[in-house]
């Protein structure tokens, strides 16, 4: 299949500040990470919060450039672009954000949202413009005469539709969703993952799903990379991930993630202590290790490297070989052998 | 005999656009030492009941009508010098965001002491003796030095922490937790309700836990009710609410959570959007988004009916 996007070793840092006497420190976001998205299909990111998930979104799109390493659009090298010459780029890609009440002007009417893009991108005939925005609406489920309507007259779920309108006015080929359901309610996630999904299905879009929702990153992604402390993992086809859960990280995420069935109710969870480590100060060695209960000497000292543990199956653990976390995750197995 | 009884609860909002009706004519009863999950989207008057509860609502908030029944004594009428002996003491409450409910300017020590200096009458040693035992309780390490910060040096984590030790410290019978790990991540999350239960356990307290995810719901719960637009519409054992949910909206939002479906299938749906908490809809107030709604359902509000043994719906459908 052909690679839509490349990502190899890529690293951003931000500078802090910090105390009165402006120390600064590097904040390693992203710290060198590699992947390939293909065309057409949906990569999920999960990952807590602080574990350079939305960095990487941006880094992908080039909205910010990286400290180091190379990324690959469509075969050509972005990396150091300056922003003049990323136009095309912006037109063949999108964002989608997490709140959309923040990420949509308030003082923009749905029109003046909605005709942003194409404007910037040279579309001047006003025609064509209305038949576009008539036509996107539609897609994303809204009606004319909310055009004339600022964000704050609609509702949650209508502004991400406009969010997602927006995203995909000029037709692009990835669009990177930043947790786009988070902020939504139940009844109204579903309506925006089956728009989504749709979307997805007529546009053949490529997204680059960022959530921390096993739940609904189950249900929409085809495959799964787990990041922790600006590092990859983990990462699988959904299925393979799931079904075959191999990194401590992974399980103790998985086991934490509250699954809405009472009969998968587990009291064998395996739930690890401490909070994630100051990304100013990553821990030496595999960044998981001072939480893990099964780490020893060398994960101290050695960072373990991304490698190959079954078929398309990678994984950055010393211990994998050793340890058998299953047990832990078969709940979610049944989750799946109901539904597939 | 319930520990908590809430009967036609009714808070309403007198804004200067109208008037909210946040809670309206809500009822359910609490166990003792059970976990009873109040859930529902958001604006359903969830957090609402709770503060209604406690008394704590203010203008242009007013509790209108209803009881809440605590060891049979009505909450929602005794004096206020009354409802201070009960706050903390009997019913204490865990907000959603600690960093909002925590004073910045005094070190978490201090804090947690001060509710049982207050209902104890403890001296300076016998104070700081307890809020450390506290801090050690929920599992926060190092507690001598850890009473002596102020909330920003602690994670999110750690504040949650504080904030039940703080809730815990007066020995409530029951305590009333507002989405106390919405802000957190899922393995914090865990941790945290992993130590609720224990100490729910080890004191034998009732918990009201207020969320919209259904996860914990399942996860966590014993009983659980379904709060819309203020009313409670349905309440059962968490296990049959699953299994057999008889109310539209409850059936509804069940089918919206991505699970039970096969990767990347359409999802279920409820149609239409939240009725405005100022105008809502007449009769029962899900009619207009109900697919079996009918003529009666617009006209007239449906009762809480035990529909099976502990099992309480309201719905025209299943009144007999």
């Amino acid at each position: 299949m052909e690679h839509l996007v490349e990502v190899q070793d890529l690293k951003k840092s931000f500078l802090t500040k910090g105390g009165i006497f402006g120390k600064s420190s590097d904040v390693k976001a992203v710290d060198g990470v590699d992947l390939y998205l293909n065309k057409g299909e949906t990569l999920g990111v999960v990952g807590e919060s602080g574990c350079g998930k939305t960095t990487l979104g941006r880094l992908v799109l080039r909205l910010i450039k990286p400290t180091s390493g190379k990324i690959n659009f469509d075969e050509v090298d972005i990396t150091n672009l300056s922003e003049r010459k990323l136009l095309w780029l912006r037109k063949r890609t999108g964002m989608v954000f997490q709140d959309p009440s923040a990420s949509l002007n308030p003082r923009m009417n749905i029109r003046s949202t909605l005709k942003r893009p194409l404007v910037v991108h040279g579309i001047k005939d006003k025609n064509t413009i209305q038949k576009r925005i008539i036509e996107m609406l539609e897609k994303v489920g809204l009606n004319e005469d909310q055009l004339e309507r600022f964000p704050h007259q609609i509702s949650g779920g209508q502004q991400q539709r406009v969010a997602i309108a927006r995203a995909i006015m000029l037709n692009p080929d990835l669009v990177v969703l930043d947790e786009p359901t988070s902020s939504l309610d139940v009844s109204v996630q579903a309506q925006i993952l089956n728009l989504l999904l749709k979307l997805q299905r007529d546009l053949n879009l490529t997204y680059l799903f960022i959530t921390h929702d096993l739940v609904v990153e189950r249900h929409v992604s085809d495959r799964i990379v787990v990041m922790y402390c600006g590092k990859i993992l983990e990462s699988a086809d959904t299925d393979e991930l799931l079904g075959n859960t191999m990194h401590p990280y992974t399980v103790s995420l998985f086991s934490s993630t509250p699954i809405p069935n009472p009969h998968l109710k587990s009291t064998n969870r395996f739930i690890v202590g401490g909070e994630p480590p100051s990304l100013i100060h990553p821990p030496r060695g595999c960044r998981f290790h001072p939480r893990c209960p099964y780490a020893e000497g060398k994960c101290k000292k050695v960072e373990p490297k991304l490698v190959e543990a079954a078929k398309d199956h990678f994984l950055a653990c010393h211990k994998f070989e050793e340890i058998d976390l299953l047990t832990y995750v078969k709940r979610f197995w049944k989750l799946m052998e109901r539904l597939n | 005999m319930p520990l908590l009884d809430v009967k036609g609860l009714k808070t309403y909002f007198y804004t200067n656009r109208g008037v909210v009706k946040a809670v309206d004519g809500a009822s359910f009863t609490v166990n003792e030492n059970e976990i009873f999950c109040l859930v529902g989207e958001t604006g359903c008057g969830k957090s609402v009941t709770a503060l209604s509860i406690m008394r704590l609502i203010f203008p242009p908030g007013k509790i209108l009508s209803g009881k809440a029944l605590y060891k049979e004594e009505d909450l929602l009428k005794i004096p206020e010098s009354e409802m201070q002996k009960i706050r903390g003491r009997e019913i204490s409450m865990v907000f959603q965001n600690p960093m909002n409910s925590l004073n910045p300017v005094f070190t978490i020590g201090y804090q947690i002491s001060e509710a049982p200096t207050v209902h104890f009458n403890l001296s300076k040693k016998e104070a700081w003796k307890r809020t450390t035992d506290l801090i050690r309780d929920v599992k926060i390490t190092d507690a001598d030095t850890r009473a002596k910060c102020y909330p920003h040096v602690l994670s999110g984590g750690m504040r949650q922490r504080t904030m039940m030790a703080m809730m815990l410290s007066c020995n409530p019978n029951l305590l009333i937790a507002d989405e106390p790990t919405t802000s957190l991540d899922v393995t914090i999350q865990a941790q945290i309700l992993d130590l609720l239960i224990e100490i729910k356990k080890k004191r034998r307290m009732s918990v009201i836990l207020i969320t919209h995810n259904f996860g914990l719901v399942a996860e966590f719960g014993d009983r659980v009710a379904v709060m819309y637009c203020g009313k409670v519409v349905e309440i059962g054992d968490v296990t049959t609410i699953f299994r057999n949910p008889l109310h539209p909206y409850t059936r509804g939002l069940l089918r919206c959570l991505p699970i039970g479906y096969k990767r990347k299938s359409k999802l279920g749906f409820i149609p239409g959007t939240l009725p405005s908490p100022i105008d809502t809809p007449s009769g029962c107030s899900f009619h207009p988004r109900c697919e079996h709604s009918t003529k009666s359902c617009k006209l007239r509000e449906p009762e809480l009916v035990e529909y099976e043994k502990n099992h309480f719906v309201a719905c025209h459908l299943y009144e007999r």
